[in-house]
């Protein structure tokens, strides 16, 4: 009995060894389809970010956005529909290499809209550089991602160097004698302060650094009373800008407080609230083209019952860019990357002029800074802050 | 139910006393095919092999997620896990801070082979970056060393301070990280870190971004891993370890050196964890800041209790599971069909599995602690000890 | 350094406030620990659904960010009420924590370590399952209290919030340590703590006395909320776990277990952070916290005021 079951227990051994490791000698397949003269469908457009965990409210509005563009484009063209695959990297570098890989074996993405954050685009975009697979970012700014070579690499929105200097500008403008200048040191904060930090040189008075998800600010708020500044930088986000300005107002301080895109965005004045946001500055390397605009945002709170958050209005132009790409019959990831290369058009939520010089940044030209207060519970275009 | 649940028992006892019974040689070939098995995973065409359904929709293969990265990543946290198996499973040391361990590791790899690190572009410390394997020993000495740094003040603490402080100098290690302008260049990282050596035949090398040599190649480290604690858990050492746990003054009358030996062990599973991100930052090729936040340390404590603590096996479990079943989730939507977004009183919510999984991951936890409070795959000593107390509960009830 | 002198007074004023909230939330932690011998983890996500409770009150009312400041009166009337929603919510969650994540494991007289696991399986549920009911949201609270200063003494001043969040602080304290010491039910508490065993011989039911525990531990969590609520100005799904993280650390700091400690630990800390940012910079505040914690349980190994429910424990 024991003979027996030990050596079909071998037996069985032997036989998966033998066939399992001939599986295991098997590629996997994956890639892009030949480019096919039909029309492809229910091709995938890949939202790459942080979907869940803390850092999911940058970046869920603008899923929400590429899900409205979505549904607007399969509205119109119910024959053929396209649908939005979302990779949730929670923001973290070390999930999101196994997410890029993963897009990149389906061979119906044929574009990412993404990642969000500069960290992971520091390991998915090399992954998706060697599979051709074309991605544009709404929101991650580092200036050296666009250095690496990456020729899918492209940036919806302006680098830190282009936002930088105007901010700095800005303040220059309306003549604050003293500036004190706080980052949340995210890669996105920090190097914008930096930026606004060297453009300005004396005039900042002080420093500080707030961290991710701080809730008090009391510490900060003394220091930035006490020293006299009339202007406040603040390089971050909506999330912790929001709290640390109402907080500010309530420590006493009068100056005006300048921010980045990352506090440009409808939350901002909804959470601060219209007594306490009343003045406050974003500096935007967009333009308010209110012509141009469409009826981006009475859609979106319609679909969502909220307002358009932090980057949701430029995750809705690169989703329409790659669906009017696979309008237009581009159905690989070639075609779409050279359709990309070859762009210039003003979206329709932003009016930035998406056109990409061969590094993957916006064309310089087309990067112009403005500036927004806000006003009864609006941003309000102010002007066009002057390139240095 | 437990009917269910005494058969189940039957069933696996039935299998292990026959394992156990079994001639050496076929012992070893089983053995030899688990691990041919477990290196043949990351391919779908094993899934085609083993017949499984094909199509948009594999069982287990996380259609979501690519399967060798999700393996990897499993396979780097099964190498925490049985670091922090040493010392929490074996030692009884409460340790909350065990990532801290990891981010040496990875930061000590990431700065000396990188051509990006502050080491050569600001202060000029040395001439060119290393190669990932000299670095990777230097890494696991470090973690070593920060091991012993820290457990030098802080193991004379017992039980819930020890674990406040592990904590506490995980987040230190962090916030240091955190820093823009000092060596490890905050939230903005370390980018080109090197990939471990290695060519193809065609020139090609084998490290690159397929994370399927990685986890091979930590496959193979946690093997050589286990075959390691195990001859040290049967050693003076392991029994030194097993007795402070049990009772730490009976330990130290009876002779044990219960300080030196709870640094060894806490020295040990500092110098895995270290090991594990140095791997791990071959991998990412990137490291920055915020990847070692709090929640990571206490996902590994998670994995060692799920699995069993003091058990390797156990500890291997544990870390596969914590990994695995969040990155699955995210492909049973897929499975069923479901919606991903509902509307509920003109609000709508995202149902989809990848945004309510962590949900689903809690409920996991408490329904798994519930029914085996002493893990899945237990420390037979302990499991047994454990279920005298269950006894005794019932007793008192 | 000049910082720290010159902003001394208002330092001292925000980090009493600070330590005050901390001090809320680590009484909890302290309570649950007294008695179990259990780092509750799941507790800065009942204080979480706090700030939640009182932004919902709030907006019941008609209260958003952008409402203007409501009369004196009318937001001490509102902030109570808040207080009072936000205290019963989070004592119902403390609850059905204990209820559904620890009593089936103390039934089965699980090893300690199983009820961490099912500690971090009941916050990832909370946090995770407001984040999906919120859609990740976050809320801004309305403005209540005037910001003005209240009164002045020399450069010290001392805004209605704060003086609110101070008072209302050391009133629950007093209160719980009233409850505590003096009471049927603190008794209980007391007995428990000391001898869980022994006391369920005396006739003391320890089930229930442990409901009472998360309770009274999920109240403090709820007041702590509203104060929060307005010192902050605005709440997400994710805000417990840094304070939740720091509030242990207080309980830790005052000696675990010891109600008094927790509230002075609570006190302490938030000092120490303010004082400690102003001179390295806020991005050392962490940092400070933790160093301060673990400076101190070198020399002192059981906290400032040594581990104790009540009483002295040797």
């Amino acid at each position: 009995m024991r003979q027996i079951f030990v050596r079909a227990i071998g037996g069985v051994a032997l036989a998966a060894l033998v066939l399992g490791g001939a599986a295991a000698c098997k590629q996997d397949e994956g890639g892009t389809e030949g480019g096919s003269a039909s029309k492809v469908c229910d091709l995938k457009i890949g939202f790459f970010g942080a979907l869940s965990g803390g850092d999911a409210g940058l970046v869920t509005p603008g899923k929400q956005a590429a899900d409205l563009a979505v549904k607007q484009y399969n509205a119109e063209h119910a024959d053929c529909k396209v649908s939005i695959q979302a990779y949730d990297s929670q923001g973290k570098p070390e999930l999101a290499g196994g997410l890029a890989t993963s897009a990149v074996g389906d061979a119906k993405v044929v574009g990412i809209v993404g990642p969000a954050f500069s960290g992971e685009s520091e390991t998915a975009n090399p992954i998706f550089q060697q599979a051709g697979l074309p991605v544009i970012t709404q929101s991650a700014t580092r200036p050296s991602l666009a250095d690496n070579g990456w020729a899918i690499f492209h940036r919806g929105v302006g680098n830190d160097f282009s936002q930088g200097p105007a901010a700095a500008a800005y303040i220059k403008s309306i003549n604050a004698a003293k500036v004190f200048v706080v980052d949340d040191q995210s890669a996105y904060g920090a190097g914008l302060a930096d930026e606004v930090k060297k453009a300005l040189g004396a005039t900042v008075v002080a420093s500080d650094k707030a961290t991710d998800n701080q809730q008090d600010f009391s510490a900060i708020v003394t220091k930035v009373t006490s020293s006299g500044a009339t202007a406040l930088f603040y390089g971050g986000y909506t999330e912790e800008a929001s709290p640390f300005l109402k907080q500010l107002r309530a420590g006493g301080y009068k100056g005006t407080f300048v921010g980045g895109d990352g506090i440009y965005d409808a939350n901002m004045l909804s959470v601060t609230g219209n007594a306490d946001v009343e003045g406050a500055v974003a500096t935007c390397p967009c333009a308010p083209a209110t012509t141009a605009k469409g009826t981006f945002v009475q859609d979106f709170k319609a679909e969502f019952n909220a307002e358009p958050g932090v980057y949701a209005d430029v995750a809705y132009d690169l989703t329409k860019i790659y669906l009017e790409a696979i309008g237009e019959g581009k159905s690989s990831r070639a075609d779409i990357q050279a359709f990309l290369k070859s762009y210039n058009k003003a979206g329709s939520a932003t009016g930035v002029t998406y056109k990409w010089d061969d590094k993957g940044e916006l064309d310089p030209a087309q990067v112009r800074v403005w500036s927004y207060i806000a006003k009864n519970g609006a941003w309000a275009p102010d002007k066009e802050i002057p390139k240095a | 139910m437990t009917d269910v649940r005494t058969r189940w028992r039957d069933f696996r006892h039935g299998v292990s006393a026959r394992f156990d019974r079994l001639p050496k040689a076929s012992k070893i070939g089983l053995i030899v095919v688990f691990i041919v098995f477990l290196y043949a995973l990351p391919n779908k065409g094993f899934y085609e092999y083993l017949g499984l359904p094909l199509g948009e929709y594999i069982p287990l293969y996380t259609t979501r997620n690519d399967m060798a990265t999700v393996l990897f990543q499993c396979g780097y946290y099964i190498l925490l896990a049985l670091g922090l198996n040493i010392v929490v499973g074996y030692a009884g040391l409460l340790d909350l801070g065990f990532f801290g361990f990891f981010a040496v590791g990875a930061y000590t790899v990431a700065t000396l082979t990188s051509p990006r690190s502050k080491i050569f572009t600001e202060y000029n410390w040395l001439e060119s970056p290393w190669p990932w394997l000299v670095a990777l020993p230097i890494a696991i000495a470090l973690s070593l060393l920060a091991g012993v740094i820290l457990g030098w003040p802080v193991l004379r603490l017992r039980g819930d301070y020890l674990a406040i402080v592990t904590l506490g100098f995980a987040e230190m290690i962090r916030i240091v990280a955190q820093q823009n302008d000092w060596i490890f260049n905050g939230d903005r990282g370390i980018s080109e870190i090197a990939h471990p050596p290695g060519k193809n035949a065609d020139g090609s090398p084998i490290f690159a971004f397929d994370a399927k040599p990685y986890y091979w190649l930590v496959l193979t480290v946690i093997i050589g891993m286990v075959f390691l604690i195990r001859n040290l858990v049967r050693s003076r050492v392991g029994r030194a370890w097993v007795a402070i746990r049990e009772d730490e003054d009976a330990a130290e009358l009876m002779g044990v050196p219960t300080y030196k030996f709870k640094i060894w062990a806490f020295a040990m599973g500092a110098g895995i964890g270290g090991f594990s991100g140095a791997l791990w930052a071959g991998q990412a090729n990137f490291v920055n800041a915020s990847t070692f936040r709090l929640e990571q340390s206490i996902l590994v404590l998670a994995a060692v209790l799920l699995g069993g603590a003091g058990n390797i096996g156990g500890a291997i479990l544990g870390g596969f599971l914590v990994i695995y079943v969040p990155e699955w989730l995210r492909s049973i939507g897929d499975v069923f069909g479901l919606p991903e977004n509902v509307r509920i009183a003109g609000e709508p919510y995202d149902i989809s599995a990848t945004n309510l999984r962590y949900l689903f991951f809690g409920i996991i936890l408490i329904v798994v602690m519930i029914f085996r409070p002493q893990g899945l795959w237990p420390n037979r000593r302990r499991a047994a000890e454990i279920k005298d107390r269950e006894k005794e509960a019932m007793v008192g009830a | 350094m000049n910082e720290l002198i010159n902003g001394f007074p208002v330092l001292t004023v925000t980090g009493l406030t600070q330590g005050a909230i901390y001090a809320l939330v680590a009484l909890g932690y302290t309570l649950v620990y007294g008695v179990l011998r259990l780092i509750n983890f799941a507790h800065s996500d009942v204080f979480m659904i706090g700030t939640f409770g009182a932004i919902w009150t709030w907006s019941a009312f008609g209260f958003d960010a952008n409402s203007p400041r409501p009369s004196v009166g009318g937001a001490l009337g509102l902030i109570a009420l808040a207080i009072v929603v936000a205290a019963i919510l989070c004592g119902i969650f403390a609850m059905l924590v204990e209820v559904t994540a620890y009593r089936p494991l103390r039934a089965r007289n699980a090893p300690p370590l199983a009820f961490l696991i099912t500690a971090i399986g009941a916050s990832f549920v909370l946090s995770e399952g407001m984040a999906a009911f919120t859609n990740r949201r976050q809320f801004g609270v309305p403005a209540m209290l005037p910001t003005d200063p209240l009164f002045s003494i020399g450069s010290w001043q001392v805004t209605p919030l704060q003086l609110t969040t101070i008072a209302v602080a050391i009133l629950m304290m007093v209160a719980l340590d009233w409850f505590v010491q003096r009471t049927k039910f603190g008794r209980g508490i007391r007995a428990v703590a000391q001898d869980a065993n022994t006391a369920a011989l005396m006739g003391v039911n320890k089930n229930r006395v442990i409901l009472l525990v998360f309770l009274i531990g999920g109240l403090m969590a709820g007041v702590a909320a509203v104060l929060s609520d307005m010192k902050a100005a605005s709440t997400r799904f994710n805000v417990g776990f840094l304070i939740g993280l720091k509030a242990f650390a207080a309980a830790v700091l005052g000696g675990i277990g010891n109600l008094r400690g927790a509230a002075l630990g609570g006190i302490l800390l938030g000092l120490a952070e303010n004082y400690g940012s102003a001179v390295f910079g806020t991005n050392f505040r962490d940092f400070i916290g933790f160093l301060v914690l673990i400076l101190l349980l070198m020399f002192r190994p059981t906290g400032l005021l040594g581990e104790s429910l009540g009483r002295a424990r040797a």
